[in-house]
């Protein structure tokens, strides 16, 4: 029978986390000699620039032919692509910026995740701070402010999702907020007071590039504007929401080991390339100081001590769907992905609670 | 009354890089600049208290490894996100390849 949770932040379940030492605890980490670990952790300004350019230029390139084709059904494809570099690669060029790891210069950082931000509709610093949560209590139930999938699972806000509509929503509620000069009360438990001003600054400044926006949508009484900004944060969701989903979804809750909470899947070079590799997630959030670009060879050295990596994201679904239509009908079942015989077992001291 | 305390070798840490120093009840984070001086800051970050040491050093900055936090280690003022307050800095010297630091 399915425990009833409370996943919002200021609920009893927040409160049982940390009193059971839940609450920004001790996680197990995969060993990993530190002469390999600093050659990991090191940036590359070369490597981000290069990627980054690739993807700064298929915005330029798709929405250039959309814009050109447009009204046509021929520019439907343009479309598609621009709204996945805009809506979905937006998403794990925010992630990674976010981080600081993207590039070595950290101004560059800034501007990829100023830039992100917006895409993804997320405000900068208190999705910086939502995020830096997320790390500490990953899927801790009432201290992670990033869940995506809770018990039971929504099923229709998931498939809205898939157009972002949840998302969109929560974020004009919460600029609602910021623009009359407050922050959402869940946003209240994670961003420090002295960051308040600068939520508040990044939200009018935003209502202001939107209004601009919608006025030019309606001068020239044409949707471009708005498929060119805006419009693409729901309608290019789609991947970051298929590879998101698959981050931790149906596996366990409340545990201090992201062998348990967390996947890594195997996947082709175009959806890496959107996702930044962050298909290599137990190892993101294992070592969050090591670059996207040097996630696999991080996989390498460790994929020994981690579960089996599902083989492709369909593989991943296969497992996944079955676990989360149990949990619809009631059941109180996750996922315990299987170790080989050569890694460090669970830690039952850590899990006793699952 | 602050005291020198022998901490390590010069030689144990590397170019670029820092160790771990545990003395009484206390943890320090001893650093070794590209230029090769010697720093010493508080060991644990001052966001979540975790251990500097399995951070990454690149030039005068520490990153917190959990949370990428970023300190100028030979001032420990805080210098990005999650990271708010400053580190506490000891001062440190070296004699016969003896890396001391002052507590």
């Amino acid at each position: 029978m399915l425990r009833q949770r409370d996943y919002s932040l200021l609920g009893k379940d927040g409160e049982r986390a940390v009193e059971m030492g839940l609450a920004a605890a001790d996680w197990y980490l995969s060993e990993v000699p530190r002469s390999e670990l600093k050659s990991l952790m090191r940036r590359s300004d070369r490597i981000a620039i290069r990627d980054t350019l690739l993807w700064l230029g298929g915005l330029i390139l798709f929405a250039g032919i959309g814009i050109a084709l447009w009204p046509s059904i021929w520019s439907a494809p343009f479309w598609l692509a621009y709204g996945v570099l805009y809506g979905s690669a937006g998403d794990s060029r925010w992630h990674e910026a976010g981080h600081g790891t993207a590039f070595s210069t950290q101004w560059m950082n800034e501007v990829v995740y100023q830039l992100g931000s917006f895409m993804m509709m997320r405000n900068p610093t208190a999705w910086r701070w939502s995020h830096i949560r997320h790390h500490t209590d990953t899927i801790i139930v009432g201290r992670d402010p990033e869940i995506a999938v809770m018990r039971p699972p929504d099923a229709i806000r998931i498939c809205l999702n898939l157009l972002a509509i949840p998302n969109a929503v929560q974020s004009f509620t919460r600029m609602g907020y910021h623009v009359t000069g407050r922050l959402h009360p869940e946003e209240a438990t994670y961003v420090p007071e002295q960051e308040w001003n600068k939520v508040i600054l990044e939200s009018r400044i935003w209502c202001v590039i939107y209004a601009l926006t919608i006025a030019a949508t309606l001068w020239w009484s044409t949707l471009l504007p708005l498929m060119v900004i805006g419009l693409p944060s729901i309608y290019g969701a789609w991947h970051h929401i298929l590879t998101g989903v698959l981050q931790h979804a149906a596996l366990a809750e409340d545990v201090l080991d992201h062998r348990l909470n967390t996947r890594t899947f195997y996947t082709n070079p175009i959806t890496r390339f959107v996702y930044w590799n962050m298909n290599y997630h137990v190892e993101h959030h294992m070592f969050p100081m090591v670059p996207y670009h040097a996630l696999p060879r991080l996989h390498a050295l460790i994929r020994d001590d981690l579960p089996e990596p599902d083989k492709s994201m369909w593989h991943a679904y296969r497992q996944v769907l079955p676990v989360l239509i149990r949990q619809l009908r009631g059941e109180d079942v996750f996922l315990v992905r299987e170790l080989p015989d050569s890694a460090q077992p669970y830690r039952a001291e850590l899990h006793n609670m699952i | 009354m602050a005291e020198w305390v022998e901490a390590c070798a010069a030689e144990d840490i590397e170019a670029e890089d820092l160790i771990r120093f545990d003395h009484g009840d206390f943890t320090y984070a001893i650093y070794r600049s590209p230029n090769d001086r010697f720093y010493c800051t508080d060991g644990l970050c001052t966001h979540e208290q975790v251990h500097l040491a399995d951070g990454l050093v690149m030039d005068n900055i520490i990153e917190c490894p959990k949370h990428n936090g970023r300190f100028d280690y030979r001032t420990g003022k805080a210098r990005g996100a999650p990271a708010c307050v400053d580190l506490n800095v000891y001062p440190t010297k070296v004699e016969n390849g003896r890396v001391f630091i002052q507590i």
